[in-house]
């Protein structure tokens, strides 16, 4: 056994309390520490993923106490790969909230942002269901935190609705993890997978009904249909850098419903197998139509990345809910790169409102303001990726997922879904970037900027997070068979609970 | 009346207090609704060990008979978070009545007259464009 498994949880959960106690006034050291921290992290889940790539699922019991009677947290192709993107994420947000400043808008942005990272990568590792509720209560409560960070009253308004929407969201959790306990008697998810497989005919009823309670919570944090409307006020309301962030917190969901689903539901479960799939198809759909005519409604930039944000999830979703090694693995492409691209959208929003003054982000025509060239660069670049056109990765996302679910069920619905909701967001794309830069151009003024503009170092951030996506595109082969080997690996039955109980 | 029978009754009447008052448009009912609702949830996470009477929940020389010890430690853990995490939405509700004004969950105005107008908002993004929020559907309660 190995014990580099735990560093992902370990790394943040010791330097987060260090900075709370030791470096509170010390903004330069805490910076210096953050961002450290966040190369160690990618440093770590690369050695991770390296490891995992060789297609053994690690297991490191906590404590020594062996799975099922302790808590395992378990190390797969699947789990790696969330962990680099994570990193990747963490990374470009922390150096964005570094140069422009957001960290000192208020206390305890750098321990926050720790915990926030402990309760992601731990919610990644686990193999336990009561422990998974921790982490997304440790992640949560970091990201109250820092959606709230910098203050307002808009912020805050929004923020209670957030917290309250979470912690309804929570205690569900708690209904849905009762009942399984109760039906299976056990918490382990492999554990649970092979119970549910044995169950009598009589307690069908209630492991359904907890586990259908159980994809509602993972589909409220990933803001699918009708569970999606508190998204995009919330990410309108929060700094950019930390709906870049919150990128991510959607895909924990996204992650969960498929982990859940292929261990809990999978294959073995026999009468019960794919159990949650008819429901989460027509709710993906959904929510990509939902997402991309909020697109196409949006008045400001902030409120298009955040229904982006919610199409993008549909069509994860909808790939997902297929429930096949091949659409997994083109959703897994998927992943990373509506990822990333949201995170850039968020950014360069940010950016340009900062140059526009009193115009800020709403999608009129305003004078022309410095900088204009090279912004409108990076946000025809980043609307290109967040469309789904070539030559950036969602192109062959998008065409991966199309590609995969051909001849699954409901294939031709997702096909249409998806064409239809990348010509409506490509009018909206279109139309945004024709009122911000070339409308303006048109506009006879001046701008008087009212927040300082964001140094060059921001620009290059958003082009790092484009420069991965152009990586992701020219390492697609490299990549998607290491994609492949993961769908593979997830629907193999008994793979899981074989490497998590030990055989037999 | 069997205690199966009492502690499913409890469970259901504070789940109903709870979601009747986390539906209320005021922070305060819904800060006491979520109360109820994890209440509701530390009851059920208990029940859901099976409910037995007078039995250790750990090993002992002469005991046979024992009650499920798992739930009990969910439970714990269960109540730390609600109880952390209502001070925390207490905390928020407060700041956010006096930051705004406005003590609606759906961030709208009580009554014109009432509000002072809200404090500029120190925005790290400039400032609000005219219409930044859609208004909410459950307007006018």
């Amino acid at each position: 056994m190995t014990h580099w498994l735990v560093a992902p949880v370990l790394l943040p959960a010791l330097l987060a309390p260090i900075m709370l106690l030791f470096l509170r006034k010390r903004l330069m050291e805490s910076r210096v520490l953050s961002i450290g921290a966040c190369l160690s992290l990618l440093a770590l889940a690369g050695l991770l993923m390296a490891q995992a790539s060789t297609g053994t699922t690690q297991t490191y019991a906590l404590g020594d106490w062996q799975a099922p009677f302790g808590i395992v947290l378990v190390l797969d192709r699947l789990s790696a790969l969330m962990l680099v993107v994570t990193a990747l994420l963490a990374l470009a947000v922390m150096i964005y909230a570094v140069v422009t400043g957001l960290d000192r808008r208020g206390w305890h942005f750098h321990p926050l942002f720790q915990f926030q990272l402990l309760g992601l990568n731990g919610a990644f590792l686990t193999g336990d269901l009561f422990n998974l509720f921790v982490f997304f209560e440790v992640m949560l409560i970091a990201s109250y935190g820092l959606m709230l960070h910098g203050g307002g009253g808009a912020r805050l308004k929004a923020g209670v609705q957030y917290v309250v929407v979470n912690l309804v969201g929570s205690t569900l959790f708690l209904v849905a993890v009762g009942l399984l306990y109760g039906a299976t008697g056990t918490l382990n998810m492999a554990h649970m997978g092979q119970r549910v497989a044995e169950a009598p005919a009589g307690d069908h009823g209630l492991i359904v009904a907890g586990g259908l309670l159980m994809i509602t919570v993972f589909a409220l944090k990933a803001a699918i249909f009708p569970l999606h409307v508190w998204l995009p006020r919330t990410y309108v309301s929060t700094s950019a850098p930390m709906a870049a962030l919150f990128a991510i917190m959607t895909k924990v969901g996204a992650y969960c419903i498929l982990r859940f689903t292929t261990v809990v539901f999978g294959e073995s479960a026999g009468p019960l197998a794919w159990a949650p799939a008819p429901y989460l198809l027509p709710a993906a759909l959904a929510t990509m139509l939902v997402g991309f005519i909020g697109v196409l409604g949006a008045r400001n930039l902030r409120h298009l990345a955040a229904f982006s944000v919610v199409g993008s999830m549909g069509t994860l979703v909808s790939a997902i809910a297929v429930f096949t090694p091949e659409a997994t693995a083109a959703a897994l492409y998927y992943l990373p790169h509506s990822t990333f691209a949201a995170a850039a959208l968020f950014l360069v929003s940010d950016q340009i409102a900062r140059r526009r003054g009193a115009f800020g982000d709403a999608l009129s025509p305003s004078p022309v303001f410095s900088g204009a060239g090279r912004l409108s660069g990076l946000f025809f670049l980043t609307a290109i990726a967040v469309v789904g056109l070539p030559p950036l990765s969602g192109f062959p996302g998008k065409l991966l997922i199309l590609d995969a679910v051909r001849d699954a069920p409901g294939g031709w619905w997702i096909w249409g879904f998806i064409l239809g909701t990348t010509v409506i967001s490509l009018l909206a794309f279109a139309r945004a970037g024709s009122a911000l830069f070339w409308k303006s151009a048109a506009t006879a003024g001046e701008i008087k900027a009212a927040t300082p503009a964001a140094p060059v170092a921001a620009a290059l951030v958003v082009t790092g997070l484009l420069g991965v996506l152009t990586v992701l595109t020219l390492a697609g082969g490299p990549i998607t068979t290491y994609l492949n080997a993961t769908g593979q690996q997830l629907f193999e039955a008994g793979a899981y609970g074989g490497a998590v109980l030990g055989p037999g | 009346m069997s205690i199966e029978f009492l502690v499913a009754t409890a469970v259901g009447v504070m789940s109903a207090a709870g979601i009747y008052l986390v539906l209320r448009a005021r922070t305060f009912p819904v800060v006491l609704g979520l109360a109820f609702m994890s209440y509701a949830i530390n009851v059920f996470l208990f029940a859901s060990g099976r409910l037995v009477i007078n039995q250790p929940p750990i090993y002992g020389k002469e005991v046979t008979a024992y009650t499920d010890p798992l739930p009990q430690a969910l439970v714990l853990t269960a109540i730390v978070i609600a109880f952390g995490m209502t001070a925390l939405v207490v905390v928020l509700a407060l700041r956010t009545y006096l930051e705004t004004g406005t003590d609606q969950v759906d961030g709208l105005a009580d009554t014109p007259e009432a509000t002072p107008p809200p404090p500029e908002e120190t925005a790290v993004l400039g400032p609000e464009p005219p219409s930044p929020v859609a208004p909410s559907r459950e307007a006018g309660r």
